[in-house]
């Protein structure tokens, strides 16, 4: 805050002294930076996996995932924290407590937002609803209409978080729940087509709301490479503009480093999931320079 | 407008302008692995603590002993552990459903890759359970006519998988895989009759391709989870000794 305090003083101070060359020079700050974090799929794994596990021996564990986020967040305060939903099942911590304990947790590492998943349902939509005092974050949502449940309200289409002046739109996505989840656990929720229900959403967040970052956290799964066609997070980046990254779940798709795809307008769009049971972190770091940029496409994207 | 309010008409103007100039210039992107070289937060695994310790209690807890090891593979059509399966979720789950309807289920099915894991000789515990059955599914029994349960009975004769049934269903195949003989509690299977099956959610809805459930007269939600079926079961037994039996069989004359 102490940086923007300055730069607005300067700017008053330019003002002043003359209308002119309106002073743009003396923007003369740094680069701004804003780390996004986040995970995806962790399926209530609370614990790290055991030395005797085949596959993920001594990897996960929420409270080395704590230490993690604090140190990024020490280096860097304007950090971000997200989920991108199956929060809960997948250890006995889920079936003794309902995914209190998971939302306990994440509200201790200070997680700033999540979407829903298709087995946060797991419960009954009662049962993620009896959770949400545990949460001291927020739940976002554009193509689940949840007005007919006991979730209306508890969730938003998007969410608009400011750092460092830096203006963040974040969306939500959920992955179709018919033949997915019983009609009995997600009841009278509605779900629409993630697709054109994105492309309305970037346009609100990038010309109504002029975010300077726009972020998609999505449910609905990377690509299937048996229905190519499937609505899923490669498919929503080329047929979209104005995302600048896509937070995938859902396919439990461990990708070494985030995909750089293409949008509807020959843009970059970064598509990136960690996989599942909070094995990884992942991390993107946005960075912002003063001034406008000097070419359409200046943007270096290291991945 | 006075000079002052257009100073102050610029200054906003600049401010916005000033926001606006902030260019996104470069993205890094990566993975953290979480592994032992990160250190524990002492603050988070204390909170944990009295949690893990309350469900390792529970579900370490000794409920029943198995005399033998037990796996799904150890049987052509019919398996000891998938017997004990189905017959567990008859026992548990007929008392709750002929309590609501005064009705009896007249068999289970459930299926094999639904037996998730063995069970091991000695102590049986809750996560005994947890093991053999991770999922949520629920028992559901659904209203038949026997033509439909013969469409069960042709599943089975065509899958020749140990699917499990529990023990009032008693069906023969000869040496050609066709059905030779298929009973409900000693009486053959009545075209016209009316049939009480109970199975799990997944597979009413079609899991496994168990499309004979549809259509059917009505169905009952029991509301039971399988795998708490499976606790109930332990606790009443002392020590789990199922044996494969005839149940469900082929002959070759």
């Amino acid at each position: 805050m102490k940086r923007r305090d300055f730069i607005q003083q300067s700017t008053a101070a330019t003002a002043l002294l003359g209308l002119g060359g309106l002073g743009l020079q003396s923007f003369s700050s740094s680069a701004k930076k804003i780390t996004i974090l986040h995970t995806n799929d962790v399926h209530s794994h609370i614990d790290p996996f055991g030395p005797d596990d085949g596959r993920n021996a001594n990897k996960g564990g929420i409270a080395r995932r704590a230490s993690l986020v604090e140190s990024i967040r020490k280096n860097n305060p304007h950090t971000l924290l997200f989920d991108a939903g199956d929060i809960f099942q997948g250890t006995p911590y889920f079936n003794y407590y309902g995914g209190e304990l998971e939302f306990k947790l994440m509200s201790m590492l200070n997680y700033d937002l999540a979407t829903i998943g298709n087995h946060d349902f797991d419960n009954g939509i009662e049962g993620l609803h009896a959770q949400l005092p545990h949460a001291d974050f927020e739940f976002v949502s554009a193509n689940y209409d949840f007005s007919n449940t006991i979730m209306d309200a508890h969730v938003k289409p998007y969410k608009i978080f400011i750092k460092d002046g830096i203006k963040i739109g974040v969306f939500g996505l959920g992955i179709q729940l018919e033949g997915l989840v019983d009609k009995n656990m997600y009841k009278e929720t509605v779900y629409y087509d993630p697709i054109e229900i994105a492309q309305d959403m970037s346009r609100v967040l990038k010309d109504e709301k002029q975010c300077d970052l726009v972020i998609c956290l999505s449910h609905i799964g990377y690509y299937y490479k048996n229905a190519p066609n499937k609505v899923c997070d490669l498919n929503l980046a080329k047929a979209t503009k104005d995302i600048d990254l896509i937070i995938g779940g859902h396919t439990h798709t461990f990708l070494p480093k985030p995909t750089i795809s293409k949008n509807s307008v020959g843009e970059n769009v970064l598509v990136n999931q960690v996989g599942a049971y909070g094995l990884y972190l992942g991390q993107i770091d946005f960075y912002f320079e003063p001034g406008k940029p000097p070419t359409a496409e200046s943007t270096t994207i290291i991945v | 407008m006075t000079v002052k309010q257009i100073l102050q008409l610029l200054i906003i103007l600049l401010l916005v302008s000033c926001n606006q100039d902030f260019h996104l210039s470069k993205v890094e992107g990566k993975r953290i692995e979480i592994n032992d070289s990160i250190t524990t937060n002492a603050k988070i695994e204390a909170f944990i603590k009295p949690y893990r310790e309350h469900v390792n209690n529970n579900l370490d807890s000794v409920i029943s002993y198995s005399v033998d090891t037990y796996s799904k593979n150890d049987g052509e059509l019919n398996t000891a552990i998938g017997n004990l399966m189905a017959d567990a979720v008859y026992n548990e789950s007929n008392p709750v459903f002929n309590k609501r309807t005064g009705k009896n289920i007249d068999f289970v099915i459930l299926n094999h890759g639904g037996i998730r894991s063995i069970i091991s000789k000695g102590d049986v515990t809750s996560r005994t359970a947890y093991e053999v059955m991770p999922f949520e599914n629920s028992v559901v029994v659904v209203e038949l006519k026997g033509k439909q349960v013969n469409k069960l009975v042709d599943y089975l004769a065509a899958a020749k998988r140990a699917h499990p049934v529990s023990s009032q269903l008693q069906l023969t195949l000869d040496k050609n895989d066709t059905v030779k003989y298929a009973s409900v509690n000693n009486t053959p299977i009545n075209e016209e009759g009316t049939y009480f099956i109970a199975t799990n959610d997944y597979l009413y809805n079609g899991g496994d391709r168990m499309t004979f459930f549809h259509p059917n007269d009505s169905l009952y939600v029991l509301d039971y989870k399988i795998r708490n079926i499976l606790i109930d079961y332990f606790k009443k037994k002392d020590t789990l000794n199922p044996k494969r039996d005839n149940r469900f069989i082929k002959i070759n004359n």
